[in-house]
């Protein structure tokens, strides 16, 4: 029991959770970052980052590793690929279960879970996925070569990376569910005036099928309600991220987003339990603001533990 | 050369002396990209628990790659990275895209034991 007790348990291992353990270390605390999935979150989607202030150009698979090893150099324990399998945040000590057998204590806890891309959660994209469906189009947009696509999606990533895709693909169709799009004009106005790209507007792909790889779409019109089913070879799927809080659903107040509902201290509704990054309600969603969240909630983490000591102490 | 701290397979004769001398293989073939970085790390954690699994990378654009790029088992795939099991030299599984520490433990436990 007494090993397994931290001053501070950061839940996430994004640009966030690692900034909040590098100033929780150096602030003398013993931290321990879990992490349900790989070191960086969201950053290691980047491929490569050049408005980071002070560095220039880099991948976000070698920021989020500096980070990690600032953060493990400054004493964090890192322990990342976990599974949470139980969160108790009531009362003076904390606790976070992790795979169902290991139990670790703390005085206080930051959230910072990240976001993740959301799904169409349609039948077939399960079956498909890699088969013909993806979420990254820098990934696999060669596999594309002379084929039909589907982007799904009308903001920034979808328009942006429907251009980026003609470069392969021979048409790129986009499906998107309202009429107008949510990306910047000059986006909007950069796919508008590229011969192989279409518009399918006020749509929703409703199914997809094949045999051992995508095949066809059933395309829903959300006006008419009329269904088509079309070949396709490819569909790309980017529709924005969601906050990773659904192991926090009655554990911390979420808004109606499922966003962690935090004060200007960046505390949640429980005492010493704070939340940072892109998991929080907030408008701007960046890296920098991220880390901005992280050593907010790291400085007052701090506070709330050492105000806690001196009045046991006193 | 991919920057992981697998095993990597940078030669057909490295694959098949790999191949040869360890009865389980996982191999994760692809770049240093959002999809196939968690994969890498999620192998890099599972290194100390599964001794009885050799974990090894390729790059998916050297020629190595071709070896896994032209398996029949991958011949749907177009989402990175390929992953594929071999036991005793043999294709037993093979996945397309990213996939979750569950989802490769799963797969490393029906096929190769614990």
């Amino acid at each position: 029991m007494i090993e397994n007790h931290y001053d501070v348990i950061v839940i996430g291992a994004g640009p966030a959770g690692l900034t909040a353990g590098i100033y929780l270390a150096r602030g003398k605390m013993k931290t321990l970052i879990l992490n349900e999935g790989a070191v960086g979150g969201q950053t290691v989607l980047t491929h490569e980052i050049a408005n980071y202030p002070g560095i220039e150009k880099i991948s976000g698979f070698q920021l989020a590793r500096n980070m990690k090893s600032q953060a493990v150099s400054f004493g964090c324990t890192i322990k990342s690929n976990i599974n949470i399998t139980k969160l108790s945040v009531n009362g003076d000590v904390k606790s976070v279960e992790v795979n169902g057998k290991d139990i670790f204590t703390s005085d206080s806890i930051i959230l910072a879970t990240g976001g993740k891309s959301r799904s169409l959660n349609v039948p077939g994209e399960n079956e498909f996925k890699g088969k013909g469906i993806s979420y990254c189009a820098t990934c696999d947009g060669d596999f594309f070569q002379d084929k039909n696509i589907i982007v799904v999606g009308g903001g920034n990533s979808a328009l942006e990376e429907a251009v980026s895709l003609t470069k392969y693909a021979s048409s790129v169709t986009i499906v998107h569910q309202f009429d107008h799009f949510q990306a910047f004009p000059h986006a909007v106005e950069e796919a508008k005036n590229n011969p192989k790209i279409r518009f399918l507007m006020e749509s929703k792909i409703i199914e997809f099928s094949g045999n051992e790889k995508l095949e066809r779409v059933k395309i829903g019109n959300q006006i008419t309600k009329e269904i088509n089913e079309q070949a396709i070879d490819g569909v790309f799927i980017l529709i924005g991220y969601e906050p990773n809080t659904q192991k926090l659903e009655g554990i911390v107040a979420l808004n109606k987003r499922n966003e962690i509902i935090v004060d200007e201290h960046l505390q949640t509704s429980i005492p010493g339990v704070y939340a940072a990054g892109d998991s929080i309600t907030k408008r701007y969603r960046q890296i920098t603001t991220a880390v901005a969240d992280g050593t907010i909630a790291a400085l007052n983490s701090i506070e709330y533990i050492n105000k806690k000591r001196a009045n046991m102490a006193a | 050369m991919l920057q992981t701290n697998l095993t990597h397979l940078t030669s057909e004769e490295k694959f098949n002396q790999t191949l040869k001398e360890n009865e389980n293989v996982m191999v994760c073939c692809g770049r240093m990209g959002p999809m196939c970085i968690p994969v890498y790390e999620a192998m890099e954690e599972l290194e100390s628990t599964y001794k009885n699994v050799k974990f090894a990378d390729m790059e998916f654009d050297s020629q190595t790659g071709n070896l896994i790029r032209s398996l029949p088992e991958t011949k749907n795939f177009n989402g990175l990275p390929f992953t594929v099991y071999f036991k005793n030299g043999k294709v037993v599984k093979a996945t397309s895209s990213i996939q979750s520490m569950d989802q490769i433990t799963n797969i490393l436990d029906s096929n190769f034991g614990k």
